[in-house]
C-alpha cells in the first residue's frame, strides 16, 4: 500500500487511509473546520493521487471507524457479498472509478457491484470522480423500492410535500397540503416536520393526512417525522402511518447521539409490519447529511464525505423507501457555499445510488450560507437530470417552521417539463382525474388549493 | 419641453385620476411602488379566481406559509419571487452587517471581540467565536465590576438586526428590574462575532454567578429580528449544554422585547434563588 507520492516534483506523505480519503476531498469547511482538510490545492491531487492508486482491499480493509467499536462499520463489513467483493478486492481506485464509467458496465452490472462495495470504497470512488462524472455515473443507476406506490423508476420524478407549520395546527397543514397537491406535489410522500415531538401531536397529524389520502384516494405515503421512538409510540396508540422516520449518521457515537441504535430502526420495522398502513415492503425514511457526525463529535477524525457514505451503508440495511440528504441545512461551516453545497448534493446522490439506496434529495440552504435559490434551480436541475427519485416541495419555497428555504411546490412542475418526466404512474392518473394534470403538464385548474375543500 | 411644464402635465393627470377614483394616493409615498415585503401585501392572494374565494381567504389566515400564490406558467408570479428575493436579502444583511456603532454608543456599551477577526471566520469557526481575545479578557477586567450577580451583555449572533431592533427596549427592563430586587448588575457590554457559548468564559472572567446573553438568532425569512436569551448559573468551560436555560422569539411579532425583558429578569431571579439553570431549574 503507497501512502506517498510526488507530484510536480513535491513529495507528500500521508499517514493512513482515513487521512488520504479526507484530503482527496473536494473543499469543504466542515473538513477545514475538523482540521483534517487538504492544506493546498496541490496536496489535495496528490492525495486523489495516491486513492486512485489504492487497491479497493486498502480501503474495505481499512474503515474510518473500527469493527469492534462500531456497529455502522459492522453492519457495512457483514452485508458484503464475498463472491461480487472478491472480483475486484485488487483493483485500484483508478480501475473501479474507469469500470463505472465505462460503456461495458451496464445498470445490472452497477446493481451487483454495489454489494461488493462498502462505503469507504464508494466514498473513495466519489472523491476522484468530477461533478459531471457523478452525474454520469448516478444516471445509469435507478434505486426503486416499494411503500403503497413505487418510486425510483426511471422517467419518473417525485416529491415529498412539506407542509409545515410553525406551531403544528392542523388546519394550517392542511392548508399547505392542498396547495401542494393542487401543483402535482406528493407522489413520494406526503410529511410533516412537526414542531411538538408527542405521540399526540403526531398521531392528531397523521389522522388527518390519512384522512385526506382516504377521502380523495390519493395513491402516495404519509409519514410525520418525529423522533423515531415517538413514532413508534405514535403508531402503539392507533396512529395510521405508512412510514417511520429518523434522521441517522455515520457511525454508532453519532446515531446514538440522535437517541437510536440498529435495534430501534429493527423495532419499528416490525411494528410497521404488523401496524402500519403501507401495503411494503419499504417502509422506512431516513435522512442525512454532511456533517452531521463532526456536528455531535462521532466523526472519529474522518471527513464528512465518507462519514456520509457509511450513512448509506446503515440505511440500506433496512431497505428504506427513501432517503434523502437535507443538503444545506447544516449551515456554512460545515458547507460553505453553493460550490460546496452543489458538490455535496451530488456526492450524496451517486454515493446513495451506488449503494443501492433510493435517494432523493432535499435542495436546500439557510440564511447564513452564501447561497440563494438560484442555485437550488441549479441542483435541483442537475440531480433531475440523473434521475433523482424526489425532491421536496413546500410553498413558494419558503418553510415557515424549520427557516430554511428548499424546492417549491412549483419547481417540480416545472423541472418535470423541461427534462420529459413524470409523477409516479397512479399519482398521475389520480392528477389527471382531479383535473390538475395532462399529458404531463398542468391545468388550468392547477394551483388552487380550494379545489379540495368540500 | 421644460421641466416646469412636464411637473404641471404630470400633476394634471394625477389630479383627474384621483377625481375619477382611478388612483388613490392618500398615503405619503406617492409615486412609490407597493411595498411586496409587508404584511398587508402578503396577505392578500395572488391565485386569480379560485374556486371558492372565501375557502382561500380562510386558509390564508391559518397558516404563515405563502399559498394561494398563484403562477405563471408553471412558474411564480413576479411580486412572489421578488418579495422572496426581498426577505432573503433582508436575512442576508441581518447576518453579514455589523450592529450600527450609533446603537451601541446610544446604549452606553464599548465592544469587545472573540477570537474571531471577520464575519467569514466567524461564519465558519464556531470554536473561535466560543472564545474571548487576550484583548477582550483585558479590558473585560478593566471596565466591568467584578463577581455581579448577573452579567448581563449583548452579542450579534447571527443576526445584527435582531440588536438594534430589541437591544435599547429589553436591555433597561432587564437591568431594573433586577437592581430593583437588590441584585448587583456587571457593566453590560457588547460582544462581537459571538456564539452562545462565549458566555463561559465571560461567567470565568469576571467571576459572574448568572451570565445572561441576549443574542441575534438565525435569521429566517418571516423575520430577521429574533433574538434569544441564554441564562447560565455558575457557568464554566466545557460545561454540558443543558445547563442553559433559554427565552426565545424575542421580536416585535413573537414576545416583544418590554415582555420579554420583564420575563427574562424573573427567569434570572428564580435562577438565582434555585442556584440552578437549565434541566436543573425547577419551574
Amino acid at each position: 500500500m503507497k501512502l506517498s507520492t510526488v507530484l510536480a516534483g513535491k513529495t507528500f506523505t500521508f499517514r493512513s487511509v482515513k487521512e488520504v480519503l479526507a484530503k482527496a476531498n473536494e473543499e469543504k469547511s466542515g473538513d477545514i473546520l475538523a482540521g483534517i482538510a487538504a492544506t493546498s490545492d496541490l496536496e489535495r491531487v496528490a492525495a486523489k493521487l495516491v486513492l486512485s492508486h489504492l487497491l479497493v482491499r486498502d480501503l474495505r480493509e481499512n474503515p474510518v471507524v473500527a469493527y469492534e467499536d462500531d456497529e455502522v462499520t459492522r453492519i457495512n463489513q457483514d452485508s458484503i457479498d464475498p463472491a461480487v467483493y472478491n472480483t475486484i478486492a485488487n483493483w485500484t481506485m483508478a480501475e473501479l472509478r474507469e469500470y463505472i464509467l465505462s460503456y461495458e458496465c451496464t445498470e445490472d452490472d452497477l446493481h451487483r457491484l454495489s454489494r461488493g462495495l462498502t462505503s469507504e470504497v464508494i466514498a473513495g470512488v466519489c472523491k476522484l470522480m468530477s461533478n459531471l462524472d457523478l452525474i454520469y455515473a448516478a444516471n445509469k443507476i435507478r434505486v426503486t423500492a416499494t411503500c403503497n406506490t413505487t418510486i425510483g423508476k426511471r422517467g419518473c420524478l417525485s416529491t415529498r410535500l412539506q407542509p409545515n407549520h410553525p406551531t403544528d395546527n392542523v388546519e394550517g397543514i392542511t392548508a399547505s397540503l392542498f396547495e401542494g397537491l393542487s401543483y402535482g406535489s406528493g407522489d413520494a410522500l406526503l410529511g410533516l416536520n412537526p414542531v411538538n415531538d408527542t405521540a399526540t401531536s403526531l398521531g392528531e397529524v397523521l389522522r388527518r393526512f390519512d384522512e385526506v389520502k382516504n377521502r380523495f384516494e390519493i395513491p402516495t405515503q404519509i409519514c410525520v417525522l418525529g423522533h423515531i421512538t415517538t413514532q413508534i409510540e405514535a403508531v402503539e396508540k392507533g396512529a395510521p402511518t405508512d412510514m417511520i422516520f429518523q434522521s441517522i449518521a455515520g457511525s454508532q457515537k453519532g446515531n446514538n447521539a440522535f437517541g437510536f441504535s440498529a435495534e430501534t430502526v429493527r423495532q419499528a420495522q416490525q411494528l410497521l409490519k404488523e401496524r402500519g398502513t403501507a401495503k411494503g415492503p419499504n417502509v422506512m425514511y431516513f435522512e442525512t447529511g454532511q456533517g452531521s457526525e463532526l456536528s455531535s463529535d462521532a466523526h472519529f477524525g474522518a471527513d464528512q464525505v465518507t462519514m456520509e457514505s457509511r450513512c448509506y451503508g446503515f440505511a440500506r440495511e433496512f431497505k428504506p423507501f427513501m432517503v434523502n440528504t437535507v443538503v444545506g441545512f447544516i449551515g456554512p461551516e460545515y458547507l460553505y457555499d453553493s460550490r460546496q453545497v452543489i458538490r455535496a448534493g451530488l456526492e450524496d446522490h451517486f454515493m446513495a445510488k451506488l449503494h443501492g439506496v433510493p435517494m432523493g434529495c432535499d435542495c436546500c440552504y439557510t440564511n447564513h450560507m452564501l447561497a440563494d435559490q438560484n442555485d437550488i434551480d441549479n441542483l435541483s436541475l442537475l440531480l433531475a437530470s440523473c434521475g433523482v427519485n424526489y425532491i421536496l416541495g413546500v410553498p413558494t419555497s419558503d418553510d415557515v417552521m424549520l427557516n430554511y428555504q428548499t424546492n417549491a411546490y412549483h419547481d417540480a412542475a416545472t423541472i418535470r417539463e423541461i427534462l420529459g418526466l413524470r409523477p409516479i404512474a397512479e399519482f398521475e392518473r389520480w392528477l389527471e382525474k382531479m383535473g390538475i394534470m395532462e399529458n404531463g403538464r398542468l391545468t388550468n385548474r392547477a394551483g388552487d388549493p380550494t379545489i379540495f375543500v368540500k | 419641453m421644460n421641466q416646469e411644464l412636464i411637473s404641471a402635465i404630470v400633476e394634471e393627470v394625477i389630479r383627474q385620476l384621483m377625481a375619477s377614483g382611478k388612483i388613490d394616493l392618500s398615503s405619503s409615498n406617492e409615486g412609490a411602488c407597493e411595498d411586496i415585503a409587508s404584511p398587508a401585501c402578503k396577505a392578500a392572494p395572488l391565485l386569480e379566481s379560485p374556486r371558492d374565494a372565501e375557502a382561500l381567504e380562510r386558509m390564508m389566515k391559518r397558516t404563515t406559509a405563502r399559498i394561494g400564490v398563484g403562477r405563471a406558467g408553471p412558474r411564480l408570479k413576479t411580486q412572489t419571487l421578488l418579495a422572496l428575493r426581498a426577505d432573503h436579502a433582508q436575512a442576508r444583511d441581518a447576518v453579514m452587517k455589523d450592529v450600527a456603532p450609533g446603537v451601541l454608543e446610544d446604549a452606553g456599551l464599548f465592544t469587545v471581540q472573540t477570537l474571531c477577526e471577520d464575519k467569514n471566520m466567524y461564519i465558519t469557526r464556531p470554536d473561535l467565536g466560543r472564545q474571548l481575545s487576550p484583548e477582550a479578557v483585558q479590558t473585560l477586567k478593566e471596565k466591568c465590576i467584578p463577581n455581579p450577580d448577573v452579567q448581563i451583555y449583548i452579542s450579534d449572533g447571527l443576526s445584527s438586526t435582531a440588536v438594534e431592533a430589541n437591544m435599547g427596549k429589553i436591555l433597561p427592563v432587564i437591568t431594573e428590574t433586577l437592581e430593583s430586587k437588590g441584585l448587583k448588575v456587571g457593566t453590560p457590554f457588547y460582544l462581537r462575532f459571538g456564539r452562545v457559548g462565549a458566555q463561559e468564559h465571560i461567567a470565568e472572567t469576571l467571576g459572574a454567578k448568572v451570565v445572561c446573553v441576549l443574542l441575534g438568532e438565525r435569521p429566517g425569512l418571516a423575520t430577521a429580528e429574533s433574538m434569544s436569551a441564554y441564562i447560565t448559573y455558575n457557568a464554566y468551560v466545557g460545561m454540558p449544554e443543558s445547563k442553559r436555560t433559554v427565552v426565545s422569539n424575542i421580536h416585535k411579532n413573537g414576545t416583544a422585547a418590554v415582555e420579554a425583558g420583564a420575563y427574562v429578569a424573573e427567569v434570572i431571579a428564580m435562577i438565582l434563588e434555585q442556584k440552578a439553570s437549565g434541566v436543573d431549574l425547577v419551574k
